[in-house]
């Protein structure tokens, strides 16, 4: 079954890089949807059922740790994986994001190949 | 005098190190560009005007500072084109935002290494500006890292300025000085 995945990041850029990798990764693929920020996540995880979330962690208005907690503290999302995709490197923003819930972390410069690598572990 | 000297040129040439192997980590892995090393420098004056894109990010912690990188406009395409696989015919938006990316990668994965010694830091969301004859000056008379690099016939520069923060909290809410010529 295709999945739709949810891409939240304030850079055009790295969104349409994952987006790439993703239609380029061996995976069912469904939609893909963007978002610049938690806040912009949060409001189309209102109407849009996804299966998989790929998350930045520094950006404006809503951060990707105040995303991720609302999506946790969500019933009815609290259930989608999330992989934090943040040049976020410290260990303390990663021990922060895996105890908040987020079950991979990818950081940035990356390579096509650690996106899949990961992905092909969840999907 | 003499701790103090070496201990700062000690400081600088780490941040020289760490400066190259974010911006050689980032070309090589998010646009398969090889690098080649410009000669770095360390200077208080504001680099000389360009024409071309700039990008800021401040950090914050025990210690703070800017870092910034900059290219010529043409420089700035090529890489956006590198990066996104598209060519752009002019600096537009995706440039401008590819390029911000760019910088907030370096700047960020300096500040990976810089908490191993220095303890957590914050970084703010990239401010990327596009003109011509234009200069960029912080506010404060500290010294800043210029490391230089080649590729794709152009050279980009990272500078970055950092200092502890106790001792001159006015970085942490440095911004950069524009003055058009």
């Amino acid at each position: 079954m295709a999945i739709d995945v949810l891409i939240v990041d304030d850079s055009a850029a790295i969104r349409k890089i994952l987006h790439r990798v993703l239609v380029q990764a061996d995976v069912p693929l469904g939609r893909v949807i963007e978002a610049g920020d938690g806040l912009e996540a949060l409001e189309a995880l209102k109407t849009q059922n996804v299966g998989l979330i790929l998350s930045d962690i520094n950006m404006p208005n809503m951060d990707g740790l105040q995303f991720l907690s609302a999506v946790k503290s969500n019933d009815r999302i609290k259930d989608v994986p999330v992989i934090m995709v943040t040049t976020e490197g410290g260990s303390s923003k990663v021990m922060e994001a895996v105890n908040l819930g987020a079950i991979g972390y990818v950081r940035k410069p990356f390579t096509a190949d650690q996106i899949k690598e990961k992905l092909a572990g969840i999907i | 005098m003499m701790n103090g000297e070496h201990e700062n040129r000690m400081h600088q040439e780490k941040l020289v190190g760490m400066i190259r192997t974010a911006t050689h980590d980032v070309f090589g892995t998010m646009l398969g560009i090889e690098l080649v090393d410009g000669k770095a420098t360390v200077g208080q004056s504001a680099p000389e005007p360009i024409d071309g894109v700039v990008a800021i990010i401040g950090l914050a912690g025990r210690w703070v500072g800017t870092g910034t990188f900059s290219a010529s406009a043409e420089g700035a395409r090529r890489i956006a084109s590198q990066m996104l696989m598209q060519e752009y015919a002019a600096v537009d938006d995706e440039v401008l935002d590819a390029l911000g990316e760019i910088t907030n990668m370096i700047v960020g994965n300096v500040k990976t290494l810089l908490e191993e010694e220095y303890g957590a830091m914050g970084l703010s969301i990239p401010t990327v500006i596009y003109g011509r004859n234009f200069t960029t000056r912080s506010v404060g008379r500290n010294e800043w890292v210029f490391v230089p690099f080649h590729c794709m016939d152009t050279t980009v520069e990272v500078h970055l300025c950092l200092i502890p923060g106790s001792e001159n909290q006015q970085t942490a809410r440095q911004t950069a000085i524009l003055s058009m010529q």
